[in-house]
């Protein structure tokens, strides 16, 4: 047994690699003058640079407040925001027609991460906005969205081409004051995804953006904004892989989705960025803000994901039931290994009648990986009837690993019914030895309990990313198991 | 902090440093103020105290001295019923009244007030750095109670705690010793003698030694204007069990602190509550269990019952420390709001290092069940009478598991009196 744990626990993240591009860079640290220059650069209206002032403020106000998170259960040195380069786009020749004309090497990486960016890929069907570092280079199936009427495409396109959306939606759902990351994030944000679903349109392809981190010591703040207005539906994929790097690498995103009556919006994540070496050296600090609001009356959000990678995963993806019967869901499986650190949850606040909202989180902990759940569920005194159901069971495996859980619930309104349960336990031996005992072999007997366990939450995924994720967590838990 | 808590910490450490402490109690003095003066009362901004403002605490401006109050012993039977009078102790607004005691049982109760020395537990086991409310209590401390607890006595010892004067203030602190292989049940019992406002801040240290199993009561039953801050600190060795049963009836403000390290191998500890919210009362329970060794188990089963617009608080923590395998921890919380002001936040939190271990909590927030009132409305029974009755079953998993059938038969009744003022008042 000891002899497959030491093999498999040996295994190196098998995405490393750094594409040689010539990048565009501006200097490195945080100042007025680099957020109006990455404003500049974009070519943004005189509105958006203000908006990015305003959030630069409020960012330095609440450094020297000393107001970053400290509640949460992670722990790292403290980041200096002068020693990172807050902007790196490939330099590209001319503006591009067709992907012939894309770098070859980009492609190439592309390739080896099998995003379906060509058409001739497996995944056709796939419309893919791909972020290489912080600037989208290219988008398929562009014109055939256009045809239902339907924006895609990556966020500075959007605000040339659509200002009156991006500026009505921008921030209405995770203000610039936010939080300590979300204030960063709105100040330096450099790209990011856009789309806008039409009313009665129901999207006919998952839409997806890979993002990757590319360029050393590049921060990358991505900024996601998805409408959907009445009666429509859209499922979203965001998938991410990292080259490997031994410096601590942060990424502040921020996604706002916007769901008005009926319409309906899945959002799902699978998150493999380098979670450092097995010394805990190096990674990613994923500090990043996703929240939905359910604005109109039976609209739906559903927040689904997979979390494998990431030193640091500081995460809580919320919904906002504003309206009436809305619903909100989250189904999460994190999984630490080694020396990463994950407080990750949910926020679930009830403010219309008959709200419901589940929340499936799966956590997993190996080697000496924190996990944390930490979720909050609100019922405001006007949700009648809001009911919620929430579950979140944790796995350990090993004796030098932890796993938490901090639930809150906070209730205004007698009518509502709100359950939740947590269970802690490891893979019971006579589970394993059930499996052995039939021939099966051990690693492989893991990952299948392993993947019952996570069942529920994988179930929840696109078929595409429901294999990427089994293989992930194949991947980076066996190895652990001891 | 803001300046209300600012003047009131520094009212009541004025008060601190007037008074001249008892040689029992003038160590625990010493350190009380140290760190009371450092860290003063608690804002919402700290995470233990988020749902539970001490503001309206903090406004009042409560008495260091105030009259001396003489009841009769029936008046202390009238409140504090039944009583059990082997092992008696009354205590009113803070001081020990030795002629209400009753005869003497096999656990020893000697009052602290009046010691020479402090007995060896004090100040051993509650934290007056982490908790400012025994901070507090450690500076103005000045009466209270040592048991010890030896042989297999079935008596029950019962420490009144009563309080009568208007604004007055009392620090009461507990320390409970139960030998190896001992037997011991402990009440506590908080009331009021008048309907006055009035605050205790109790603490109580209690160490179950070695195969000892104690029961510890606490009984929060006074008027509803009292105010009471209550913390446990608890220590259990090696196959030791204890079992807690905090019952909150009453109050203003009440916040019931528990904190109990499984410090042996096979300690066990249960955990019981049972909290009924009126008026525009609040009640909080913050409990804390600590698996420090393997092979500990722990359950824990606290229910709410919040009417008109009270406000229930609950904060459950299960700490599995690194290499304490084989632990088995419970934890669940219901509540039941009855009332659509009411309010409840509850947190119950597993902090796991350990691998093999069975964890797990749960809490269910909830009104009563519609159909199970149909069930009863289509037998024939008023509608009001199948709301009394299911809440009252709600309570009775709680109230049936207190050690003294008799007393738990008191407690049913006063929870259905207070309950049915409550629907009445609504």
């Amino acid at each position: 047994m000891s002899e497959t744990i030491e093999e498999l626990a040996a295994r190196e993240y098998e995405y490393g690699f750094v594409t040689d591009i010539e990048e565009e860079r501006i200097p490195k640290g945080l100042s007025e003058e680099i957020v109006r220059i990455i404003s500049a650069k974009k070519d943004e209206p005189e509105w958006l640079l203000e908006w990015r002032l305003k959030a630069f403020k409020r960012f330095q106000q609440m450094l020297a407040e000393g107001h970053s998170p400290d509640w949460a259960k992670v722990s790292y040195p403290e980041i200096d925001f002068q020693d990172m380069y807050y902007y790196a786009a490939p330099k590209q020749k001319k503006q591009l027609e067709s992907l012939d004309e894309v770098d070859p090497e980009l492609l190439a990486t592309y390739d080896k991460l099998g995003i379906p960016l060509l058409e001739q890929k497996r995944l056709a069907g796939v419309a893919v906005d791909a972020v290489f570092d912080s600037v989208s280079v290219a988008t398929t199936y562009k014109a055939e969205l256009e045809k239902k009427g339907i924006l895609f495409g990556s966020f500075s396109e959007a605000v040339k081409d659509h200002p009156e959306l991006v500026r009505k939606y921008l921030g209405s759902v995770v203000p610039y004051s936010d939080n300590f990351f979300a204030a960063l994030n709105s100040a330096v944000f450099s790209d990011g995804s856009f789309a806008y679903i039409p009313k009665g349109v129901r999207c006919p392809m998952e839409l997806s953006t890979y993002f990757r981190i590319n360029a050393q010591e590049t921060g990358q703040f991505e900024r996601t904004l998805i409408v959907a207005e009445e009666g429509s539906y859209v499922s979203y994929l965001e998938g991410c892989t990292a080259p490997m790097r031994d410096e601590n690498q942060l990424h502040a995103a921020v996604v706002e989705l916007v769901a008005l009556d009926d319409a309906e919006i899945k959002y799902s994540t699978v998150q493999n960025w380098y979670p450092g070496d097995k010394n805990g050296k190096g990674g990613i600090y994923n500090f990043v803000t996703k929240r939905g609001a359910c604005r109109g009356k039976r609209s739906k959000i559903s927040w689904t994901q997979v979390e494998t990678g990431s030193a640091i995963t500081w995460k809580y993806p919320s919904c906002i039931l504003q309206g009436d019967d809305s619903v909100g869901e989250f189904y999460s499986v994190a999984l630490t290994n080694n020396w990463q650190q994950a407080d990750t949850g949910t926020k679930m606040i009830h403010i219309g009648k008959n709200t419901k909202s589940t929340i499936i989180s799966k956590g997993i902990s190996a080697g000496h990986g924190q996990q944390s759940y930490r979720g909050l569920v609100r019922i405001g005194p006007k949700a009648h009837g809001a009911r919620n159901y929430s579950q979140c069971d944790s796995l350990l495996l090993g004796d030098q690993c932890g796993a938490h859980t901090f639930p809150y619930l906070e209730v205004k309104n007698a009518s509502s019914t709100l359950e939740h349960e947590a269970t802690t336990s490891k893979i019971g031996e006579d589970q394993l030895f059930y499996c052995r005992q039939r021939g099966i072999s051990e690693e492989d007997a893991i990952s299948m309990i392993v993947n019952g366990f996570c069942k529920e939450v994988l179930r929840e995924l696109p078929m595409e990313f429901a294999v990427e994720a089994q293989a992930l967590l194949g991947i980076s838990l066996e190895g652990s198991v001891g | 902090m803001s300046d209300a808590l600012k003047s009131a910490a520094e009212r009541f450490l004025a008060q601190a440093r007037e008074q001249e402490p008892t040689p029992a109690f003038s160590e625990l003095r010493r350190e009380g103020i140290a760190a009371f003066s450092e860290h003063g009362l608690p804002d919402t901004k700290q995470e233990e105290w988020r749902y539970t403002n001490v503001r309206p605490l903090a406004g009042i401006e409560w008495a260091a001295l105030h009259e001396p109050l003489s009841p009769s012993r029936n008046a202390i039977e009238g409140v504090a019923t039944p009583i059990f009078a082997c092992g008696l102790e009354v205590f009113v607004d803070g001081h020990h009244h030795p002629e209400l005691h009753g005869s003497p049982g096999a656990s020893e109760v000697t009052a602290l007030g009046t010691a020479s020395a402090p007995p060896a537990l004090l100040g051993q086991l509650a934290d007056a750095k982490a908790h400012p409310f025994v901070a507090l209590n450690g500076a103005l401390a000045s009466d209270g109670a040592r048991v010890h607890v030896h042989g297999e006595d079935p008596r029950a010892v019962h420490l009144v705690f009563a309080q009568g004067s208007e604004d007055a203030a009392s620090h009461p602190r507990v320390v409970i010793d139960a030998d190896p292989g001992s037997r011991g049940t402990i009440i506590l019992d908080h009331v009021s003698l008048a309907g006055a406002r009035h605050f205790s801040n109790s603490v109580v240290e209690i160490e179950v030694a070695e195969n000892a199993s104690v029961d510890l009561i606490i009984l929060q039953r006074a008027g509803d204007a009292s105010f009471h801050v209550g913390h446990v600190a608890g220590r259990v060795e090696r196959n030791g069990r204890l079992r807690t049963h905090t019952i909150s009836l009453g109050g203003r403000f009440v916040r019931n602190d528990l904190a109990v390290v499984l410090a042996g191998e096979g300690a066990e500890c249960r955990m019981n509550g049972l909290y009924l919210g009126r008026g525009a009362g609040l009640i909080d329970n913050h409990t804390w269990v600590d698996h420090a060794v393997p092979h500990c188990t722990s359950d824990e089963l606290y229910k709410g019952v919040l009417a008109e617009s009270s406000r229930g608080v609950f904060r459950g923590k299960v700490i599995v420390r690194p290499d304490a395998q084989k632990t088995d921890a419970r934890q669940s919380n219901s509540n039941l709001l009855l009332s659509d002001k009411a309010e409840i936040n509850t947190k119950p939190q597993l902090e796991i290092y350990a691998d093999d271990v069975k964890c797990s909590h749960g809490a269910t927030i909830g009104r009563l069940d519609a159909e199970a009132i149909f069930y009863l409305r289509s037998r024939g029974v008023a509608e009001d009478d199948a709301r009394a009755m299911l809440t009252r079953g709600f309570a009775a998993e709680v109230l049936s598991s207190l050690p003294e059938p008799s007393l738990a038969e008191a407690m049913s009744a006063l929870f259905v009196e207070r309950l049915e003022a409550a629907e009445e008042a609504a």
